[in-house]
């Protein structure tokens, strides 16, 4: 019997990780997600699962554990928010070079610099883009509901060991902060001694026996093995846009106008498009579910029998590149963002569309 | 009488082989450069100890960065000055594991200070093995938080002003202080000696391990004669007559 509860974003990020067999976490407080380690220590999953909870000296110091549990091939999670999220690109670039899985959880907040606690979502770019140095990319899903919080833990490790590669879920102060009802994933047993060799044999650092010594690195000082390392990633990259890009539509099949949004904001869109119905404007919403890989199939389909497009985001304009990117170029795209942690208001929506979109055409 | 050299070179007649825990690869380090020897230690403990299917390590970013083609053992390689993180995460969920990491003057005691302080503090059952030549190696021989005062580097090429750089740090006392680490102790690997010494530390470093005795920390003060800019023989003698009086020999603490 599922069990249903009405629980904050941020605690279901930890109830749900120790529910799907996470081996260990390690975080460094920061707002708007602390909740997710304090829940974590006040459930002690070591006594219950094994699961190992650390709360390191640094965002830098709980990513390079990460690392360290990741190349055992263990399930390993951080969470964080932006400024912490800056900290850690040094080790997402090594995680995503020596090609280990692990989940990363971003709560974003508004920047840029200390910026404030508020929601945002600015973090689009630094996300989607690799963020740290060097030709990388993680997998990136965007939760728009705390049951989405709940069932994208135990979906990111899985695309993570899918991909040898980290996957990060992208939320905002919204989603982590907001309480609704969550149905909760049963118990999964963590991975023994037996799983990991299954699953990971083949690179996992177990202790060498019998067998060749296995390395967690992303260093190759040969430029042309390197060059032939990158192609890989490369291939790996476009068979996430084949198989794992994802998203979701909504009233999109008579619409004549669609907002594109991802997290707290497509949520906003909901109510905009019924205001927009009751107006008599042909209004949908198509919702990237995976940012990185952007769903650009569907939405490239789309592009061809609509009259505009309306990326909302809580941030100055950063989705809507990837828009921009990927419909036909003779359909218009505009852009409408509050930022600096203002929210926007499904009302405000609706008269940036008929100003920005349909007065202009 | 004449014995043909061929008739020396039997089984019953071997006083020296090179570890199992030790790959055939052709060491990167320069001649006369420290690694070497205290790579062959760490092995030889390794293989001697019978502990080589149950031990991870983890390489710095330095010289010693491709130390993973060297030891035949499972391998993670850090982040600069990260190892300690990445070997807490290693430890705490290969509790049974034989964790240590092998790092230099700059990723210990210069980017990674906070990272080698907290593992150290929280006590973390792992091994610390610090190689310090008062000197960045690989990346040209620049001024390290242990270069001495007066010592010329690339960057300090009047010699380390303590105006400028401030003072050579001890890191190894400072870590000493900490309540998590249980053994605490600074080697050199300069005679067979010294060489005999810092094998007994490194073995007891593993076996605390095994009684999960906290963080062991063993420093080796070493020579970068490319560094240096001398012949390995005056880095030897270079390396009694200024760094000992600094870098004194001998267990800081042992609990």
């Amino acid at each position: 019997m599922a069990e249903i509860k009405l629980m904050k974003g941020n605690e279901v990020i930890a109830e749900a990780a120790i529910r799907c067999g996470c081996d260990g976490y390690f975080g460094y407080p920061i707002t708007p997600q602390s909740e997710v380690m304090e829940t974590l220590m006040a459930r002690e999953p070591w006594k219950e699962t094994g699961m190992v909870v650390l709360q390191a000296e640094s965002e830098i110091a709980a990513i390079n554990m990460v690392y360290g549990a990741a190349a055992c091939g263990k399930r390993a999670m951080t969470s964080s928010s932006s400024p912490g999220i800056s900290l850690k690109q040094e080790g997402l670039t090594y995680l995503a070079g020596a090609e280990l899985p692990c989940l990363v959880v971003d709560v974003v907040r508004g920047g840029p610099g200390l910026g404030t606690i508020q929601p945002a979502q600015s973090d689009y770019f630094q996300a989607t883009r690799g963020g740290g140095h060097g030709d990388y990319h993680l997998l990136v899903l965007a939760p728009a509901s705390v049951q989405e919080m709940n069932d994208f833990v135990s979906l990111g490790f899985d695309l993570a060991f899918k991909y040898r590669n980290p996957v990060m879920i992208l939320a905002d102060g919204v989603i982590g902060q907001m309480m609704e009802k969550v149905q909760l994933a049963d118990y999964s047993p963590r991975w023994t001694d037996d799983d990991i060799e299954r699953i990971s044999g083949k690179w996992a650092l177990t202790g060498k026996k019998g067998r060749d010594r296995h390395v967690a690195t992303s260093l190759e000082l040969d430029s042309y093995k390197q060059e032939i390392f990158n192609h890989k990633l490369q291939a790996k990259y476009r068979l996430m846009q084949e198989n794992d890009a994802r998203h979701e539509e909504l009233h999109c099949e008579d619409a004549e106008y669609i907002f594109v949004a991802y997290g707290s904001s497509a949520r906003i869109c909901q109510k905009s498009i019924q205001l927009c119905r009751e107006q008599g404007i042909k209004a949908g919403l198509f919702r990237p579910v995976t940012l990185y890989p952007f769903p650009r199939v569907p939405l490239r389909a789309l592009s061809r029998r609509v009259k505009g497009f309306m990326a909302v985001e809580m941030s100055a304009g950063q989705m809507v590149e990837d828009v921009r990117l990927t419909v036909d170029a003779n359909v218009p795209v505009e852009h409408f963002g509050r930022y600096g942690g203002v929210i926007p208001t499904p009302d405000e929506i609706v008269e940036a569309l008929k100003k920005q979109i349909i007065s202009a055409s | 009488m004449t014995v043909e050299t061929i008739d020396i070179i039997r089984e019953e007649n071997l006083v020296y082989r090179k570890t199992p825990a030790l790959t055939d690869n052709v060491m990167h380090y320069c001649p006369g450069c420290s690694h070497g020897v205290v790579h062959k230690l760490v092995a030889e403990v390794i293989e001697e100890t019978g502990i080589r299917e149950q031990t991870i390590g983890v390489s710095p970013v330095g010289c010693s960065v491709l130390a993973y083609n060297y030891l035949d053992i499972d391998w993670a390689e850090a982040a600069h000055g990260r190892a300690p993180a990445v070997a807490t995460g290693i430890s705490r969920l290969h509790p049974e594991k034989y964790v240590f990491t092998y790092q230099g003057d700059g990723d210990l005691a210069s980017i990674g200070t906070a990272e080698v302080m907290h593992a150290c503090n929280r006590g973390e059952n792992i091994v610390i093995i610090f190689v310090n030549n008062a000197i960045y190696g690989m990346t040209g021989g620049q001024m390290a938080p242990t270069t001495l005062v007066g010592q010329v580097t690339s960057t300090t090429p009047y010699g380390r002003d303590v105006k400028l750089n401030g003072f050579p740090m001890k890191i190894t006392e400072l870590l000493a202080q900490l309540d998590g680490t249980g053994f605490v102790t600074r080697q050199a690997v300069h005679t067979p000696l010294a060489i005999r010494k810092a094998k007994n530390a490194i073995r007891k470093a593993f076996e605390n391990t095994k009684k999960d005795k906290g963080t062991s920390f063993i420093e080796i003060v070493g020579t970068c004669s490319s560094g240096w800019k001398m012949t390995p023989v005056d880095a030897n003698r270079w390396m009694v007559e200024n760094m000992f009086p600094k870098y004194p020999l001998g267990d800081i603490k042992d609990i």
